[in-house]
């Protein structure tokens, strides 16, 4: 069965090039438009890894990080976080809300199916 | 696998520019003594969404100034800098430049390096001056304080490599062992292995027996310096820590998650093994060693790109969450979320809708006719079932027809932004209200009126609004209002642009009109006088300006808003202000019609043309010689315009009298329209002649009506104005 | 015939009669003469019912009618070209065209069937004249007995002579 991403960014254009190129490999592609829609979806879906954009209105995905990790279903699946900040600061915070790892935007579809790719594979 | 990125570029584009418009409505509504701290979130947030996909789909020009809107935006999010006025008008500017760029890379114009060059330039400028005027004490010179920024700059330019400064410094850790039960030689040998990780330096010497601490400062990973260690010393007995110098009590919490993250990975250590030797040079992602779910065999860049930088997380966090705090109760209530309520559909499918929704009001009518043929009581069913589809038909229709509907804020919007510009150049104070921005118009309509609104608000602020000296001599606040107001009264919308300003003159504007040889007289009502403004060439302005130009514009604006099917009305007073206003219908593609009948043939005349139907006696029709017919209305001589003659068609009754005249009014002149007979009253749908024939004088549009058949819509403006010449 | 064989020599390549494979045509009749126009720009044929007139158009636009919602004008292609008896009744028909992005209707005396043409039954636009100016004409069809003059409707449609289309003046 096709694994499921859930992709979570307020930007409609990065959030369909990723949902484009995600589904062009064969995942499943939730996309949530911000941290709090990506919580209500992470409830209702059953998910294999989370794509979150860390800038966002409503909730951020920092926030967004520390509630699914509260989650028993979100506890062990990997959350990568989707950051135009590539500086330490947002990574340590990222680390401490439970992120499995980071990609810096800008980035092309090759590089983000190759990350994916070591994650869930 | 390849993606063509270019079909997401529009989306892009559209995003970008919602965005650009968000930003600036932040950015007016802004308070510079008391920043509202959502509102500068939201524009940093809005100048980060464009810097990411700008990146993304390789639009560096918009990169490079975003990265500067954000760099600025973020130190005054965190208060690290004070929201000044000229950073508000920096901003402007950086979102002008934007736009442009916008419009470049939609193939729509060409974008100004220069400008653009000038503005991140300004923007750099303003950022340095924070960074040194926040660090006064600090007492450094202005040159190395400017470095960090640079740095930085440099960190976005070529994101996807590391930064090498920072593999240089590393970070420092605090490791603290039990030497219990090593033996000397093991000792030497672990400190000559971590002093070769980086800077060693001991805090505890030896006087302190079996307890070993010290400070390493080292670009590699806790892994690396746990690898190091593990051999020698039982873990349960090692502690590394981030040499944390300045943590507040705040923050002890935030230091014992990453402490225990730290611990954590000791887990790890054995997986990572491998992968810590080798340090790769391609970054842009990585993982957290230990973090859940992260990959077996992690890279050696995922270790380097997490050095983590004590001092920054330390400042960072106290910063953010000092601004989350303040900010969150209003982020909660205010919550739009546009997005996840609405949809993004062409404007064509909407039109292919209401198209079919026409149609579907015509067959209703057909079949209604036809239903009506039949026994009302023999045929119950099928006469309550035709009420209760044209009941659905009309509400379906409305709900149609109000998706094209979009609120006046659309336009209103863009003109605290005109106002606040002119204002300043031509140094006087103003405040721009808007009532109603709710209201909504058509779609068609809102990208119409936009440019003649425009001029009449720019009018309003150039010769309206006196300058401060002399409202304050006349006994008025220095600073002058201005509001746009809308609102719908039955089926049209109402728009106006009103001023507390100087008034129309009337003595100037006859004398003017006098001047350029226009008709008047001193007879003439306000109304008519006032309406003289909007004549072509026409301008009372004392001093010419750049601004509402030369008299040019005013009768384009009249021109624009009567080809919308609108019309302009005026009220002045001398000294207390003017009102501007505009009426235009709802929709463009529905109009309110009277349908009139010549021979075998009908027409439509728009009903807000009309001011009267009357069948006149043969006394009130009067023959001037050489110029046709004339009727008495009221005392009032009205040319009387025949359709049938002007349309060459075979009429059933041919004396005046015998038929009916439609009062017809339009731009101030009124006419007597002769048709046989009137038939009705529909609202009808408009259908456009020109996308399969070519324009027909006298004839604006064409409906299809309850039978099937088509009738012209008549372009009453331009037969009243054909009938005033031939009077004249 | 020898005079036209030396013609068909001369044809340059890019003429639209060698260039189509296969041309299926839609035949009728205008009076004595029979013309084809190429069955893709023909929308359908339908009869010939209620009719708007416009005010000041030339004789042969007839009007527009409702074609399903849009507004199509009708061409009479006998008084155009002042051929046959521009009656109308039942029988008269009406070929609705789509050419150059729009829609319109032409009535002609009769349509008579749908032809399909092989490169070889197709030959260059004659030097005699028809009705129809040879600047119109893509070439000559001929079907057993039958001549058809190939009409290049699209260029006559869009053309000045009728008036359908706006013409910006230089």
């Amino acid at each position: 069965m096709a694994k499921t991403i859930l992709a979570v960014d307020d930007s409609a254009s990065i959030r369909q090039m990723v949902a484009f190129t995600l589904k062009g490999a064969g995942y499943e592609v939730i996309q949530a438009v911000d941290g709090q829609d990506a919580l209500d979806k992470a409830n209702t879906h059953k998910v294999n890894l989370v794509l979150t954009d860390i800038n966002m209105p409503r909730m951020d995905g920092l926030q967004l990080l520390e509630l699914l990790r509260q989650l028993s279903h979100y506890k062990t699946i990997p959350i990568l976080m989707l950051t135009t900040e590539s500086g330490n600061e947002i990574k340590a915070k990222g680390r401490a809300a439970g992120a499995t790892g980071w990609l810096v935007k800008p980035f092309d579809p090759k590089r983000l199916l190759e990350v994916i790719g070591k994650v869930i594979g | 696998m390849s993606t063509d990125l270019e079909q997401f570029y529009e989306i892009f584009f559209e995003e970008s520019s919602e965005l650009l418009a968000d930003m600036e409505t932040c950015l007016l509504r802004l308070d510079v003594n008391s920043p509202d701290l959502e509102d500068l979130n939201a524009i940093f947030r809005a100048a980060h969404s464009i810097k990411g996909g700008a990146g993304t789909f390789g639009f560096t020009d918009m990169t490079e100034m975003t990265h500067m809107l954000e760099t600025l935006l973020d130190k005054l999010r965190k208060g690290e800098l004070e929201v000044r006025s000229e950073m508000v008008d920096a901003f402007l500017r950086a979102g002008d430049i934007i736009k442009g760029q916008l419009a470049g890379h939609r193939g729509e114009g060409q974008a100004d390096p220069a400008a653009a060059a000038a503005v991140c330039e300004e923007l750099k400028r303003l950022s340095d001056e924070t960074q040194v005027s926040a660090k006064e004490n600090l007492v450094s010179n202005a040159k190395s304080e400017l470095m960090p920024i640079e740095q930085e700059v440099g960190e976005i330019a070529e994101m996807a490599t590391s930064s090498p400064a920072e593999v240089a410094s590393g970070l420092t850790y605090c490791i603290e062992f039990s030497s219990a039960g090593i033996n000397s030689a093991a000792m030497e040998n672990l400190f000559a292995n971590l002093q070769q990780l980086g800077r060693l330096e001991k805090v505890v010497s030896t006087d302190e027996k079996e307890f070993c601490k010290f400070k390493l400062t080292t670009s590699k990973s806790e892994e690396d310096i746990w690898e190091t260690l593990a051999f020698v010393v039982d873990p349960a007995k090692l502690k590394i820590e981030l040499d944390l110098p300045v943590r507040s009590e705040i923050n002890a919490s935030e230091a014992q998650t990453l402490i225990s993250n730290v611990t954590a990975t000791a887990s790890s250590v054995g997986e990572a093994e491998s992968a810590a030797a080798n340090i790769s040079s391609e970054p842009g992602y990585g993982f957290f060693p230990g973090a859940p779910a992260a990959p077996k065999n992690l890279d050696g860049s995922d270790l380097t790109e997490n050095s983590l930088q004590p001092k920054s997380i330390d400042n960072g966090k106290n910063d953010d969450q000092a601004v989350s705090n303040k900010s969150s109760k209003k982020a909660s209530a205010a919550a739009p979320a546009s997005e996840a309520s609405s949809i993004r559909v062409s404007i064509e499918k909407v039109d292919q809708m209401i198209n079919l929704v026409g149609e579907l009001v015509i067959t209703q009518a057909m079949l209604a006719q036809t239903a009506s043929q039949f026994d009302p009581v023999v045929f119950e069913k099928l006469h309550s079932g035709m009420n209760q589809l044209e009941r659905n038909t009309r509400d379906l229709q409305e709900s149609v027809m109000s998706i094209r509907m979009m609120p006046i804020s659309f336009v209103f919007s863009r003109y605290p932004r005109v106002v606040r510009d002119l204002a300043a150049k031509l140094n006087k104070r103003v405040e721009l209200k808007t009532v109603g921005e709710n209201t909504e118009l058509d779609k068609g309509l809102i990208e119409k009126i936009a440019d003649p609104l425009t001029h009449l608000v720019r009018n309003s602020l150039d010769h309206g609004i006196e300058i401060p000296e002399k409202r304050v001599a006349a006994g008025k606040s220095a600073q002058g209002t201005i509001t746009l107001r809308a609102f719908h009264q039955g089926g049209s919308i109402i728009i106006e642009v009103s001023d507390d300003g100087a008034g129309l003159n009337r003595g100037k504007i006859l004398a003017k009109a006098k001047e350029r040889g226009l008709p008047v007289h001193d007879g003439m009502t306000d109304q008519e006088v006032w309406l003289l403004i909007f004549e072509a060439g026409f301008s009372t302005a004392e001093t010419v300006t750049d601004v509402s130009g030369r008299g040019v514009g005013m009768d384009v604006v009249k021109r624009n808003i009567q080809g919308m099917g609108g019309r302009i009305d005026i009220e002045s007073a001398l000294g207390v202000g003017t009102r501007i206003s505009i009426r235009l219908p709802l929709t463009l593609a529905i109009l309110d019609g009277l349908s009139v009948a010549v021979g075998d043939q009908m027409f439509i005349v728009p009903l807000n043309y009309i001011v009267e139907s009357l069948q006149p006696t043969a006394a009130d029709i009067k023959t001037v010689s050489g110029h046709g017919r004339v009727v008495q209305v009221r005392g009032e001589y009205l040319p009387v315009i025949a359709l049938h003659e002007i349309f060459n068609l075979h009429p059933n009754v041919t004396a005046v009298h015998e038929g009916i005249l439609v009062i017809l009014e339009a731009e101030g002149y009124k006419a007597a329209l002769f048709v046989d007979d009137l038939i009705g009253q529909h609202q009808v749908v408009i259908k456009s002649l020109e996308s399969n024939y070519r324009r027909v004088q006298g004839v604006s549009g064409a409906t299809i009506m309850g039978d099937g058949k088509v009738a012209l819509i008549l372009d009453t403006a331009a037969l009243v104005m054909a009938s005033q010449q031939e009077a004249v | 015939m020898p005079h036209e064989q030396s013609k068909i020599g001369t044809i340059a390549p890019s003429n639209s009669i060698t260039s189509h494979l296969a041309n299926e045509f839609l035949t009728f009749r205008l009076g004595e003469e029979e013309y084809g126009i190429e069955i893709l720009k023909v929308q359908e044929i339908r009869g010939y019912d209620s009719i708007t007139h416009i005010a000041n158009a030339p004789e042969f636009i007839k009007g527009v009618v409702n074609l399903r919602g849009i507004i199509v004008p009708i061409i009479d292609m006998r008084i155009k070209f002042r051929l046959g008896n521009a009656d109308y009744d039942q029988f008269t028909v009406v070929i609705i065209l789509n050419v150059a992005g729009r829609v319109m209707g032409i009535v002609v005396d009769g349509v008579s069937d749908v032809i399909s043409l092989g490169t070889d039954q197709m030959r260059p636009t004659p030097g005699f004249g028809s009705v129809i100016d040879t600047e119109y004409i893509m070439g000559l069809g001929t079907v057993d007995e039958r001549m058809l003059i190939l009409i290049d409707i699209e260029k006559l449609m869009s053309s000045s002579d009728m008036g359908l289309i706006e013409q910006s003046i230089n």
